[in-house]
């Protein structure tokens, strides 16, 4: 299992993907919003998503994980 | 017969260019390494011209030219000194000869004024001769008090093949760049086994130094190469857009125009403030084909900084880049930029600065890290660059960011904005909640919308580009499909710039 993590301090903006979703490597999972600006959060690789870790609104630290993915 | 006297040369020079034991060059092969002769065949334009030292430590067994080869060849025609550690001897140790040599080379490299290459693939000291190569005045120590005072006098590059040990890590440590093998290079001060015995740490080589460990998170590493023959062509390269030393300046090459592929900039470039895009793009479709080298490209990616060429002319790009975090500076961002700002500088190198930047990073963690000084470490970098220095105002140049980026207080011959650029303290949707916040918490919807937008665009206009270039803060409006243009021109024009920064023994750091 692979875990996606967030690479800055943010607010969660849009969750893109749900349990059970296919994903690609690249695919923007999740965009955060920080310093005014979208950060996109990719995948890294191919897989399902097994669960997500935060919601819409939420604060999340850079290393916080956001979703895990199965191969 | 006896055989005469140069024969019998012949046969001690072919036996101590054929390096270590038959075992030792079986085992280079296996871990896909190449013999230290025939890196430097790969390295040179046409081989050696010459060499120094070849009998070092002939009169003891096993250590043919005491591990290490000290040469001078060509590059691209221009002369350059190389030490290259030979790990078939003793594993590339260092003994007091091979010390002697380093040294020797450096000093050699300092007379002729050019560029000084270290092959590094080396155990590190030989402890049973410590006395001898570790401590005194012509010790290991020496070789890092040179690289010392040759930074900046004349390039200094580092390919690290293999491990670079305890001391020995110093070597890349105070090179201009480093390029690492991946899988094969290594930079530590304790080994793995070291680890577990002082601290009780279990962990991997790879993980602790490895290549891509340093090439991606530490920033010890500049470049990652896949093998022996990318890096070589990799320093080849890096050294084709820098003088032979700093009282010269870089050759032009012929001028070709961007890649057919590249988007047009004009397209690259989001309308919207806080979409991402890619700078990559930009940057290609700016400069010369093929021309962009990326250092540090796997290190803080949310600052891309590389050398290019424009109209033939090297530059090197400092520029934010949207795509990653936002292109909000970090510590690691600030120090990678203070860094390629200072080689560029020391070298001749005309900079470009390309800003999308909403700021620094805020918040507790950064702060913890240090991001004041980091910053400050940028900003001092950035000003004390007397190179030609144009700053563009890609599409934002917020707060600080606008100072890092070198924005028209901080000296730039020249700062351009692109039409769709701003300039501010801070972009309009945080400045209007920053000085409205209380009577936006009065309103009820939907004035409090209403309100809300009008300032935004009032706000707008207070900053808008041509208001800026009105009042003198930038020096021209120019349209993306025209920058490259007038770059090249810009380039030329400030070609004869001379400028003392200040008169004074050296700054006070603040790293």
């Amino acid at each position: 299992m692979a875990k996606v993590y967030s690479n800055m301090a943010g607010t969660v903006w849009k969750v893109l993907v749900k349990a059970g979703d296919q994903v690609e490597s690249d695919q923007t999972l999740i965009i955060l919003e920080s310093m005014k600006m979208e950060i996109p959060i990719l995948a890294e690789q191919n897989g399902t998503v097994k669960e997500v870790k935060v919601s819409e609104g939420d604060f999340v630290n850079d290393g916080d994980v956001l979703v895990d993915i199965e191969e | 017969m006896k055989p005469s006297w140069s024969e019998q040369l012949r046969e001690r020079e072919k036996q101590i260019k054929s390096g270590g034991a038959p075992k030792y060059h079986e085992k280079l092969a296996k871990q896909n390494k190449l013999f230290v002769r025939k890196r430097l065949e790969l390295l040179f334009d046409d081989g050696f011209e010459l060499e120094d030292g070849l009998f070092a430590n002939c009169t003891s067994d096993g250590l043919p030219a005491d591990g290490v080869i000290t040469t001078i060849g060509k590059i691209h025609g221009q002369t350059v000194c190389v030490l290259a550690n030979d790990s078939t001897v003793k594993a590339g140790s260092w003994g007091a000869r091979t010390v002697e040599k380093m040294i020797r080379i450096q000093e050699i490299a300092e007379k002729l004024k050019v560029p000084m290459l270290y092959l590094v693939d080396s155990a590190g000291a030989r402890i049973t001769d410590q006395i001898e190569m570790f401590p005194g005045r012509r010790g290991a120590g020496r070789l890092f008090y040179n690289q010392v005072k040759l930074s900046g006098m004349i390039p200094q590059v580092c390919i690290l093949f293999g491990p670079s040990a305890a001391g020995g890590a110093y070597i890349p440590a105070f090179c201009d760049v480093v390029i690492m093998v991946d899988k094969n290079a290594s930079m530590y001060l304790g080994s793995p086994r070291m680890a577990e015995m002082v601290i009780g740490e279990k962990v991997s080589l790879e993980e602790m130094g490895g290549a891509r460990m340093h090439c991606t998170v530490s920033g010890c590493g500049d470049i990652l190469a896949k093998d022996e023959a990318e890096a070589i062509a990799t320093a080849r390269r890096y050294l084709s857009y820098f003088p032979a030393n700093w009282e010269k300046k870089p050759e032009l090459t012929p001028a070709k125009l961007p890649a057919k592929t590249a988007r047009p900039i004009a397209d690259v470039v989001p309308d919207h403030q806080n979409m991402p895009f890619d700078m990559l793009d930009f940057i290609h479709g700016l400069v010369d084909e093929d021309s962009f080298m990326e250092i540090k490209p796997l290190f803080a990616k949310e600052l891309v900084t590389g050398f290019a060429r424009l109209n033939g002319r090297a530059i090197g790009i400092v520029a934010n880049q949207p795509k990653v975090k936002g292109g909000v500076l970090f510590v690691d961002s600030a120090d990678k930029a203070a860094r390629f700002i200072t080689l560029c500088d020391a070298f001749n190198i005309p900079l470009l600065f390309l800003a999308d930047v909403p700021g620094f990073m805020i918040g507790t963690q950064v702060e913890k890290a240090g991001i004041i000084r980091h910053g400050a470490k940028m900003i001092s970098a950035m000003s004390e660059a007397t190179v030609p220095k144009i700053s563009v105002i890609v599409r934002k140049a917020y707060g600080a960011g606008l100072y890092a980026m070198a924005g028209p207080s901080f000296e730039p011959d020249c700062c351009l904005a692109l039409p769709t650029a701003q300039i501010a303290v801070m972009g309009p949707e945080a400045a209007v909640n920053a000085v409205y916040s209380n009577k936006i918490a009065e309103l009820e919807e939907p004035e409090r919308s209403r309100f809300i937008h009008e300032k935004r665009e009032e706000y707008r206009q207070d900053i808008d580009i041509y208001r800026l270039a009105s009042e003198l803060i930038i020096d021209g409006v120019i349209a993306p499909e025209d920058l490259r243009q007038e770059l090249i021109d810009r380039f030329t024009a400030y070609e004869s710039k001379q400028v003392h920064f200040s008169q004074r023994k050296h700054p006070v750091y603040p790293v």
